[in-house]
């Protein structure tokens, strides 16, 4: 069911009251949210509706694109490919010709097959979709759409970079894979297992685990194996409640290893990790986090948690997904995909931290700088902190977007 | 390997025990009414949510008492008013009745609390660790959920056993039209034992909540696996539900610890590993990740080389 939110209904009615009522029926570019928001990963999807909305707003507060106003509108998927496609024919009789998902490859996975299909069968109808966190690197490879843009740094990138720094820490001897059991889970061991012998001959992997996805509530037999394999380091894409509570059965149990991760910035992961005290022993590997030093991304911090409760801005990809769009739509003067889909292939960004980035154009891939920070007390010109630990994000390494580019095997079919 | 096993007994006892305050009061419903009741891990999620709002206005202790009395109460009223009226059609009547109960109680919970898991949180009077062992700490309140499960079953057992109404209750199980013939209220044991039943299971979400996570989905998750205690135990037995549960409780955990799969068992017979061919996942597949489905195996297997279940004296 389309769960419009009342905050886009107050939103728009504050809008139009602003504007003075100019234009009673002005059409809206409908921006179509698909991504779970009930069951265990819902604190995920809740908090990516808040930073969609956010940005929204922004954009219709310039002015919007090509003289209309974006609207949101949000549909629960439950995590569920078949869900997902559902929720994208219903987005799409609302009107919707932009879609974005983000949480869960296979969810990505039948949007893009939907996507393909859809405009095969439509043409003059076409919808694009946005992806702003499904990262099995098949979607930019083998499976790459004209139609799929992605703006996360896939998996074997962000296994790349932080591989890259592991490989300069000699302390760690055993290490112990933990994922979810599913395509993103698998292409993160694959990845791991690969990288890991051959930047680290050295290094004995002692454990490659894959539990069900989002179906545990307790791990603590998933840390008392850990803590038996006597590994010294753990690597992880877990993200949701999978790296909180995994995080917070460590917690309880006292298990002290280093923890090389994608996404233990989300809910519930820092407060486990101050209550456990690893300090300076949790990495992850981001675009960017709070603590970047620029004024800009400061500010923008700043602004975000104010309206947002206090939770911190998690995905600067959906800032640049955002506002890359709508400098396609304008600089396109369309609002139709297959107009501006054009403008963003290898379309220059300048991020919020100063340096550029740009979508390849050959697999519709995302590239940037990417950063590896670790949780640690607020210190220096350190600002933010995390959940009200007083712990924050700290960069520990950043690799410049050049040591990303890995290559593509893409062979993008263009429509005619 | 030491404490790996000792850690997974404990985990495994703890989950096994956790089963067995569902499972006893299933069991004994299903066999005195001959009925599977759909909604009893429903019972828990309501234990769960009232405990964690109790918690909210009072505190940890008193929603201990306070969430499984009422929740009793309205195990006691569904008998009373829902179950004895459809009793009357028929047994499967009954079930589609429980059956639809469960989705009413999950959409109400929703409506209620949300569909976000809510921040239930350990009382900070048990947020401790308990002991230490080969450098790992084991939480006071996993503790806490072991002791008191152990003593309410040591507490059911003594008065199924032991007390007036637990004979008149054990006699009903089979045969009721003699019992009121002797001038009991059938129905009302009837009512005492579905009260008590959902009672127990309240108390297992209320303590349950803040170890596991407090979420819609909640009875979801663990209304199959009750079934299956309850039929590998065999009907009505409480020492039969008692042994399925700690079995299905260690299995479970200890199946998560081995890392064994088929192809490592070519291996050891000294034969290649397949690694070709559509089912070369198969071979690969370790018993940690099919340990989810051992229960449901065990389910099928005993059902066809022991109807009765491992204590059980009747098919139904």
């Amino acid at each position: 069911m389309p769960t419009r939110r009342y905050g886009t209904g107050l939103a728009v009615a504050a809008l139009a009251a602003g504007l003075g009522l100019a234009a009673p029926a002005m059409a809206q570019v409908k921006i179509a949210f698909i991504d779970p928001l009930s069951g265990a990963m819902a604190p995920i999807g809740e908090h990516g509706v808040k930073h969609f909305q956010y940005m929204i707003d922004k954009i219709n507060a310039k002015g919007g694109v090509n003289g209309q106003k974006m609207e949101l509108i949000t549909f629960d998927n439950k995590l569920s490919p078949q869900e997902t496609v559902i929720a994208a024919q219903k987005a799409i009789d609302a009107g919707a010709r932009i879609l974005t998902l983000g949480n869960g490859s296979g969810a990505a996975a039948a949007m893009i097959d939907f996507v393909n299909k859809h405009n095969d069968r439509n043409p003059g109808k076409e919808v694009v979709y946005l992806n702003y966190a499904a990262v099995d690197p098949a979607f930019t490879n083998d499976k790459c759409s004209y139609w799929h843009f992605r703006w996360d740094a896939h998996s074997d990138i962000k296994m790349q970079a932080l591989t890259s720094y592991m490989k300069g820490k000699p302390g760690i001897k055993k290490v112990y894979l933990i994922n979810q059991d599913y395509s993103f889970g698998h292409a993160v061991r694959k990845a791991a297992n690969e990288m890991v012998k051959a930047k680290r001959p050295d290094v004995q992997i002692v454990g490659d685990e894959l539990h069900p996805l989002a179906k545990i509530t307790d791990f603590a037999p998933y840390v008392a194996k850990i803590k038996a394999s006597g590994a010294d380091s753990v690597i992880t894409g877990n993200w949701g409640s999978d790296i909180a509570l995994l995080l917070k059965a460590a917690a309880d149990a006292n298990l002290q290893v280093d923890w090389y991760t994608y996404y233990a910035g989300g809910a519930g992961g820092p407060t486990a990790i101050k209550q456990t005290g690893l300090k300076d022993r949790v990495f992850q590997i981001t675009e960017g986090h709070a603590n970047v030093n620029t004024p800009e991304n400061h500010a923008w911090e700043q602004d975000f948690r104010k309206k947002s409760a206090g939770q911190g801005w998690w995905y600067p990809r959906v800032r640049n997904e955002m506002e890359m769009l709508a400098k396609a739509m304008n600089e396109a003067k369309s609002n139709n995909p297959k107009v501006f889909a054009e403008k963003l292939r290898g379309m220059k960004y300048k991020l919020i931290y100063g340096t550029e980035a740009y979508m390849r154009a050959e697999d519709h891939q995302f590239f940037q700088d990417m950063y590896i920070s670790n949780l640690t007390p607020l210190a220096g010109d350190m600002k933010f902190d995390e959940e009200n630990t007083g712990w924050g994000w700290r960069t520990a390494a950043k690799i410049p977007m050049g040591n990303t580019d890995v290559p593509t095997t893409c062979k993008m079919a263009k429509p005619s | 390997m030491l404490e790996l096993v000792i850690f997974s007994t404990l985990n495994g006892v703890l989950y096994g025990m956790l089963l067995f305050l569902l499972a006893s009061g299933l069991t004994l419903i299903f066999s005195m009414m001959g009925v599977l009741n759909f909604a009893h891990a429903s019972f828990y999620m309501l234990g769960a949510y009232f405990g964690f709002q109790l918690s909210q206005w009072l505190n940890f202790w008193t929603a201990l008492i306070v969430a499984p009395v009422l929740v009793g109460l309205i195990g006691a009223g569904v008998e009373r008013w829902g179950l004895r009226t459809v009793h009357k059609w028929g047994h499967v009547a009954e079930l589609l009745f429980t059956f639809g109960l469960a989705f009413v109680i999950e959409e109400l919970v929703q409506m209620v609390w949300g569909k976000l898991p809510v921040d239930y949180r350990v009382p900070p009077l048990l947020d401790f660790p308990a002991f230490e062992l080969f450098g790992t700490t084991y939480p006071a309140f996993r503790m806490f959920m072991l002791l008191i499960s152990v003593a309410i079953f040591l507490v059911l057992l003594m008065v199924l056993t032991r007390s007036r109404i637990g004979l008149i209750i054990q006699a009903a199980l089979s045969h009721p039209n003699m019992v009121a013939m002797l001038g009991h209220n059938v129905p009302k044991v009837f009512m005492l034992v579905f009260g008590c039943g959902c009672g127990l299971a309240a108390i297992a979400g209320v303590i349950a909540g803040p170890a596991l996570v407090t979420q819609p989905s909640m009875a979801h998750v663990l209304g199959p696996i009750l079934f299956v205690v309850v039929v590998f135990g065999g009907l009505g037995s409480l020492p039969g539900a008692f042994i399925a549960s700690l079995l299905i409780g260690l299995i479970q955990t200890f199946a998560i610890a081995i890392n064994y799969s088929l192809g490592d068992a070519l291996a050891s017979l000294g034969m290649a590993r397949p690694l070709q061919g559509v089912l070369s996942d198969l071979w690969q597949v370790t018993v940690a990740q099919i340990g989810p489905v051992v229960p449901y195996l065990m389910l099928v297997l005993i059902l066809v080389f022991r109807p009765t279940g491992l204590m059980g004296t009747r098919e139904s």
